[in-house]
């Protein structure tokens, strides 16, 4: 405290409140002063919600605050304090299981998160006080704390490393736990920190926790006794972080500086937001229409009650006296208590148990696409993961799909396919060619057979083989795999023999499959990277010598430089700077005279849909070196806007570079990319691709999973045709917005449906092409006309068969996932991306999907489903999106309906007992009606329900477009529904009414009483409504068959036990015997045939007019092309569009 | 929150027939070649027992007379002043032709709530089971039938038991001038269930003692236990009369049946002839305009006269029929794209 208020006055310390000061080991800095430890919070981890003491309490507010479960404790409530005509047990029993089920549940997971918690937080640790080692809990661990990890054991809290067992200090980690990330990670202690812990004394100035796992600065000050104190910086590579494993390293020793609840891991799982999907909003508007209905019902019932009693001798017949309290009570007080009694009578007509039938549909049903084999992929030997149930439905309601490129449409599965050195073009043959398989096929035209000096070939590949960031996998690794080779390592340096069979097992890992594809293509060529050992790269080159560089700096990728560059410093002690890069971020930093010979090349390539890169090198001088060095240093260490300076540093080293060549990387299209395209359109799906690359290789990827086709005419707003012309920018883009717009949208025929494409009609498709620059032009322009062109800009895409946004940072994808849901209609988008630079757009749609790819799993981690391939997109959405839609959608509806048809009896009958909540139905009726008579059945259809077969889903895409747009949901079927409940509800009061004209339904003359009445109209509700589900399951599974035959049958068996047998807890027995007695009845018989045929016949006759859905999509098959990628169709097509592409 | 724990398939997922939701289905599909003969069928076999309905409906003889003596020339006039206590009327009719027997004998009450809620549940099912504690203390449903005005309990509480009906008939044959007292039975009135089971008399004996302490209903001439001096077994709780009274009404116009009658010269029916109903008026049903009547008839296998079924079932039938003819013209017509 001291120091820093100290500190403080200096003026030192500005932002103070930006940082923390840790003391290493609790140790004071420079001077003797007692350290008052600042406060921290401790490393316990809660992920959990409950305690045993507030579970009850904190639970139960919970589910509450739930409107649908809130009314039903209001109507409780108001049965236990109002004389009301059922008693509280009808809704008290259906909502004391409602919630206990979900109690259940919740606590279950509570309890599952506690347990995790505890065994993070017991885990012993061996925390070094006073140069003793001591074992302690993992959660008594405070920031400053000395930690010693063992191999293989988890890191309990944020350490800076300070020391480790390897010799080159550093260690590795992987991070499985925290990104799913299995590669090892290097991270390195901080330097001279020194061998001796004991000693050290140390104080470590850092950022406040933030939850960025890939983002950290912070400066340690070293105190010796002697010297001015050391500063050292501090990044990411010398975090670990709490989560990870210590790998492949015996011991290690770090210092606490994140503890508990604020390292990353923790607050990495803090603050996703929850998706809400469209068909909830479609219940609660439904609620809405039915709790209006209740009360409407209430208070009809209420005045026509008060109107009734009106006339004289009605209000209180000899017969039937008042008491006197209810004599005595206030007139509006008694008006307002029948009203709460006609709302209790009623309220089953909103469906307590819908809430949790649909959200064990929706958990349940999740299952089956983590079930599905289809998903699973044998490489990567896993299936798809659903991280969340709630969006099932709104698979099959997409409208609008956002696709990254990489790794999502392609591969990301890089294979180096050719390379040019010097314009002259190298193109492997095939692996089985000998060691120098360098061997040239068409070059250049001019140049056709030529090679280029041997020097310079051999100065490309060693660029190849140091400029990167590939590690090699340890041999360990190797035994773990089990394919029992030796020492892979070692054989290598000392056997160069047995290198080549050994070469292609080798595992290389980096951060990015280009890398490995291009250190891959090396050895090829004949140059084979060994390995990087404290600070040195050994390669293997052609004749099998090993050359040695030091490596002295590292310029690291990032996407707005779009480069990368090495420094290192080769046996004869010359410095070199490599660099690969992007031919745009290349070009104007080389010699202008090499650009021309490798841009023909590169731009062929790009074409071809290859990723393209340039390789430049320089020599350094000493001199340029060290400045170079001193401008490194001091950039990494600042600890304000240090990318900044890193960014300044790093243009200034890489200028006057001399271009060697460039390489061209084939990213092979995923299987079946160009179907599933085919199949997302023709579902009316929009798809736009979002990618970070140029323009010319996506374009590329579109026309080969066919978005784009032959006939597609291409508007492009880029940089490019901006500049045309050579007017002002905005002006241009005004122009073309303009133009564009009267083309695609004014022109064209009206679309119904979103995007329809075409097969035989001869309308115009038309694809549209945006850049980031360009797109950040449309959404910033000046305010005026912001809004204006992003409507252009909207309304064009929408006319649009497919989009392509190339050149995309990050957050410009979510940008554009947010305009298009906010726009009209505000339609269902969804994501699909498998890097880290996918999250952001995978968080904004409505349904975000991971692709568990090559880029690590943070797309998957943040995703709300996640697939193994772009291929399994088809069936998620045309099969599992289509049935669960369906499903849910059927699902309320039928709630809705059965609980309306059920109420309305109940209504009917006030009107002949004189408005006096008298139940219909008993109370055990009542009860069970929702919970165990008819709830069955609708949860298997929506599990089991195919009214289309899958093959027939997955054949017609078209069938999609049938259910857009929630077409179940909305206003026009929901009021076909409510008629149908209405027509029933209706059918079955009266039908039994005039039956009971003359209550002597039996041979024996003797009459049936109310309660016979109630029984037979419940008999025939349940019937029907059962019926009514049979009738609509197209899927009859064993399960469909025993729950709904089982249903009826439990209600008839439960009927006679509850009818037979005088209950001691019941105050009236009054349905005893009366089920038996009236199925004695002939003529209860006849009118309960009756009632459910006619109640069924308008379906029938409905199913019967309307032709089947299935037979419809099986002729539509017939007019679907078939679809299957055309290898030469796109090559054409590649080849003639380009040609005006790349005009300069 | 820690995300939740997923099932995560490390391995292949369960190749069944179950997970991957192909379990073997039956997929019917309602099409015009099932639903069209299918209809006639139904409409067929609908109006079939439409016909046996509506035939077996018409052959039940119905008879019924309103005694309420709202009108001024009506025989039980004099007696619907409620002031006038032991009323006695005589309703005479004849019949002219046998009415086969067994004959029912009800009588019918309009605008009468019986399914009052309140009037529903005013009745006390531990007296009624015979619970002797329950007859000191009867619950409070009963009120304001609990207590009388002396604070004493009453037995049977409540407004059902309260309100029984008290008019009593008696039916003469006047032959030649000469009144003939057609034999009534009031055994088998009430359903077999509750006049052996659901409803019990305490055991002491005599019943009589079992009530003491208690008053019987305000409305009752005499108490439970002397419901009917004829059959000590008819008294109590278990009196026909009473159990029928408390199997309540669903609907506010009902009948409730009387008496059988099947003994006698009287078995096989009424003869045709002149009657004469002598009723003792008691019940007071005009003060909220209510009517009471008295009905004879005989049922058949579908229980009373009722038209409605009949009716529904002929209407129903041909609407089938009717149906699947103009489906089959339209199938004619169109040739329904699926029929393959």
């Amino acid at each position: 405290m001291l120091r820093r208020r100290l500190n403080r006055l200096l003026g030192r310390d500005e932002r103070i409140a930006d940082r923390r000061t840790i003391y290493v080991g609790h140790r004071s800095g420079s001077t003797n002063d007692a350290i008052i430890p600042p406060k921290f919070c401790d490393n316990r981890i809660v992920s959990s919600k409950y305690t045993v003491w507030n579970f009850l309490p904190k639970n139960l507010f919970e589910q509450f605050r739930r409107i649908a479960n809130f009314y039903f404790l209001i109507i409780f409530l108001v049965q236990v304090i109002v004389d009301t005509p059922t008693s509280p047990v009808t809704s008290g029993l259906p909502l004391f299981f409602v919630i206990t089920v979900t109690a259940i549940k919740q606590g279950y997971e509570d309890w599952l998160r506690h347990k995790a918690d505890n065994e993070v937080n017991k885990y012993p640790v061996t925390v070094i006080e006073d140069g003793r080692r001591i074992r302690k809990e993992s959660e008594k661990i405070k920031v400053g704390d000395v930690v010693q990890v063992e191999e293989e054991e988890t890191f309990p809290c944020d350490l800076i490393l300070l020391q480790t067992s390897r010799d080159d200090d550093t260690c590795f980690v992987t991070t499985a736990s925290l990104d799913g990330e299995s590669n090892h990670k290097t991270h390195y202690t901080v330097p001279d920190t020194g061998r001796d812990l004991e000693s050290l004394n140390a104080t470590i100035e850092c950022e406040q926790p933030q939850p960025d796992l890939y983002k950290f600065v912070g400066r340690m000050h070293i105190y010796t006794s002697n010297q001015d104190p050391a500063m050292r910086s501090l990044g990411p590579e010398n975090l670990l972080l709490k989560g990870a494993t210590l790998k492949n390293t015996q011991r290690i020793s770090g210092v606490a500086v994140y503890t508990g609840m604020e390292t990353k891991m923790a607050l990495n799982y803090q603050g996703k937001s929850q998706k809400r999907s469209a068909v909830e909003k479609s219940i609660n508007a439904f609620l809405l229409v039915y709790l209006c209905i209740l009360v409407s019902k209430a208070l009809v019932c209420t005045t026509l009650k008060y109107a009734w009693q009106g006339t004289p001798g009605q209000d209180e017949p000899w017969y039937n006296e008042k008491t006197q309290t209810v004599k005595e009570t206030n007139f509006y007080l008694k008006m307002f208590t029948d009203f709460l009694s006609f709302m209790v009578l009623f309220n089953f007509i909103i469906p307590v148990s819908m809430y949790v039938t649909v959200e064990m549909q929706k958990f349940l049903g999740s299952f089956f696409i983590t079930w599905d084999k289809d998903f699973f992929d044998p490489e990567i030997k896993e299936g798809a993961l659903v991280n969340t149930s709630d969006l099932n439905e709104e698979l099959g309601q997409v409208e609008y799909v956002f696709t990254d490129k990489t790794g999502t449409l392609t591969q990301n599965n890089m294979e180096f396919i050719e390379c040019c050195i010097d314009g002259f073009q190298y193109k492997y043959r095939d692996a089985s060619s000998e060691l120098d398989g360098f061997c040239v096929t068409d070059g250049p035209v001019s140049k056709l057979q030529q090679k280029a000096g041997r020097e310079r070939e051999e100065l490309f590949l060693r660029a190849l083989c140091l400029c990167h960031t590939v590690q090699v996998k340890e041999p360990i690794e190797c035994h773990d795999q089990g394919d029992g080779l030796m020492d892979q390592v070692d054989g290598l340096e000392a056997d160069g023999q047995e290198t080549s069979s050994l070469q292609e097992q080798r595992g290389f890992i980096a951060s990015s499959p280009d890398e490995v594809a291009l250190v891959k293509g090396a050895m090829r060529y004949g140059f084979t990277f060994l390995g990087l050992e404290s600070k040195t790269m050994k390669i293997l080159n052609r004749n099998n010598a090993v050359e040695m560089y030091e490596l002295l700096h590292v310029l690291n990728f990032d996407p707005v430089r779009r480069r990368m560059s090495v420094i290192v410093r080769s046996k004869s002690g010359d410095i070199l700077l490599f660099c690969k890069g992007a031919d745009s971020s290349m070009f104007p930093r080389v010699r202008q005279e090499e650009v021309e010979r490798i841009r023909m090349h590169v731009e062929r390539n790009a074409t071809e849909g290859y990723r393209t890169l340039c390789v430049a090198y320089k020599y350094l001088s000493a001199e340029e070196y060290n400045q170079a060095d001193k401008g490194l240093r001091e950039a990494r260490l600042a600890l304000q806007d240090r990318d900044e300076k890193l960014m300044a540093v790093y243009n200034q080293v890489e200028t006057g570079m001399s271009l060697i060549g460039a390489t061209a990387v084939e990213d092979r299209l995923q299987e079946e990319a160009a179907e599933t395209m085919m199949a997302l359109q023709g579902a009316g799906i929009n798809v736009w691709v979002l990618t970070g690359d140029k323009m010319e290789t996506a374009k590329s990827t579109c026309y080969a999973c066919r978005l784009f086709q032959r006939n597609t005419e291409l508007l492009e707003l880029t940089v490019r045709t901006l500049e045309d012309g050579g007017r002002r920018r905005e002006k241009r883009l005004h122009d073309l917005l303009n133009e564009y717009y009267k083309k695609a949208v004014l022109d064209a025929p009206p679309v119904k449906g979103g995007v329809t494409r075409s097969w035989s009609s001869t309308n115009q498709d038309y694809g549209f092409i945006i850049d980031g620059a360009t797109l950040s032009m449309v959404l910033n322009s000046s305010e005026s006309n912001s809004s204006r062109y992003k409507n252009l800009f909207l309304q064009i895409c929408q006319n649009c068969t497919a989009v392509l946004c190339c050149r995309m940072a990050p957050l410009q994808k979510a940008q554009i996932v947010k305009m298009v849901k906010n726009s009209k209609g505000s339609p269902i988008t969804l994501s699909i991306g498998d890097g880290a630079n996918d999250v952001s757009m995978i968080l904004e749609a409505h349904v975000g999907i991971g692709i568990k790819g090559k880029e690590g799993r943070q797309a998957v981690r943040n995703s709300d489903y996640a697939i193994t391939k772009l291929k399994h997109l088809k069936k998620l959405l045309l099969v599992h999106g289509h049935l669960y839609y369906v499903r849910i959608a059927h699902l309320v509806q039928y709630f809705f309906y059965k609980n309306l048809c059920f109420i309305l009896p109940q209504f009917l009958y006030q009107f002949f007992c004189g408005y006096s909540q008298q139940p219909l139905f008993d109370a055990a009726y009542l009860t069970m009606y929702n919970i165990c008579f008819t709830s069955m059945p609708i949860l298997a259809y929506s599990l089991f329900e195919q009214h289309i077969s899958i093959e027939v889903l997955l054949d017609n895409a078209t069938l999609y477009r049938e259910i857009a747009k929630n077409a179940m949901l909305r206003w026009g079927p929901f009021l076909q529904w409510t008629l149908l409940s209405l027509y029933h509800g209706l059918l079955f009061f009266f039908g039994v009414r005039f039956l009971f004209s003359n209550p002597a339904l039996q041979d024996n003359g003797q009459v049936f009483g109310n309660w016979s009445f109630g029984t037979i109209i419940f008999t025939v509700l349940i019937f029907t409504v059962t019926l009514t589900l049979a009738l609509d399951t197209r899927h009859w599974t064993w399960i469909n068959h025993f729950v709904i035959w089982g249903s009826l049958a439990f209600y008839v068996f439960f009927s006679f036990f509850w009818g037979g047998i005088i209950w001691p807890f019941l105050k009236h027995q009054r349905l005893y015997f009366v089920f038996a007695n009236m199925l004695s009845s002939v003529s209860t018989w006849l009118v309960i045939i009756l009632l459910i045929l006619l109640s069924l016949m308008p379906e029938i006759l409905l199913t019967v007019f309307c032709k089947p859905r299935g037979s419809n999509a099986r002729q539509m098959k017939h007019r679907l092309p078939s679809s299957g990628t055309s290898t030469i169709f796109m090559l054409s097509q590649t080849a003639s569009t380009h040609s005006f592409s790349w005009s300069d | 929150m820690v995300k939740e724990e997923q099932p995560e398939s490390v391995n292949r997922p369960d190749n069944t027939a179950f997970t991957q939701q192909r379990l073997p289905a039956w997929q019917p599909m309602l099409s015009a070649g099932i639903i069209i003969p299918g209809f006639v069928l139904i409409g067929l076999a609908f109006i079939g027992i439409g016909v046996a309905l509506f035939v077996t409906s018409r052959s039940i003889q119905m008879l019924e007379m309103d005694y309420t003596g709202y009108e001024q020339n009506s025989p039980c006039f004099k007696c619907s002043d409620e002031s006038v206590k032991n009323c006695m009327c005589n309703l005479d009719f004849n019949i002219d032709t046998l009415f086969k027997g067994p004959v029912f004998f009800y009588y019918g009450l309009s605008n009468y709530f019986q399914n009052f809620r309140r009037y529903g549940v005013s009745k006390d099912l531990d007296q009624l089971s015979g619970d002797m504690d329950a007859f000191l203390d009867p619950t409070s449903d009963c009120a304001p039938y609990q207590y009388d005005g002396n604070n004493k309990p009453i037995v049977p509480c409540g407004a059902v038991a309260n309100s029984m009906f008290n008019d009593t008939f008696k039916l003469y044959q006047i032959v030649k001038g000469v009144k003939k007292l057609v034999p009534l039975d009031g055994k088998g009135i009430a359903w077999w269930t509750d006049y052996n089971i659901k409803y019990r008399n305490p055991t002491v004996k005599p019943l009589k003692n079992a009530f003491n302490g208690t008053v019987k209903p305000l409305n009752w001439p005499k108490p439970a236990y002397e419901l009917d001096p004829s059959d000590p077994a008819n008294n109590g709780f278990i009196n026909q009369d009473f159990l029928v009274w408390l199997r309540t009404a669903a609907l506010p116009n009902f009948s409730k049946l009387y008496r059988r009658i099947t003994e006698g010269d009287y078995a096989e029916g009424l003869p045709a002839g002149n009657y004469s109903l002598e009723i003792a008026y008691n019940y007071p049903v005009l003060s909220f305009d209510g009517r009471k009547k008295v009905v004879f008839s005989n049922v058949s296998w579908m229980g009373g006269k009722n038209e409605f079924l009949g009716i529904a079932y002929l209407v129903i039938g041909s609407m089938c029929v009717v149906m699947s003819i103009v489906m089959l013209i339209v199938y004619a017509k169109f040739k329904f794209p699926e029929e393959d």
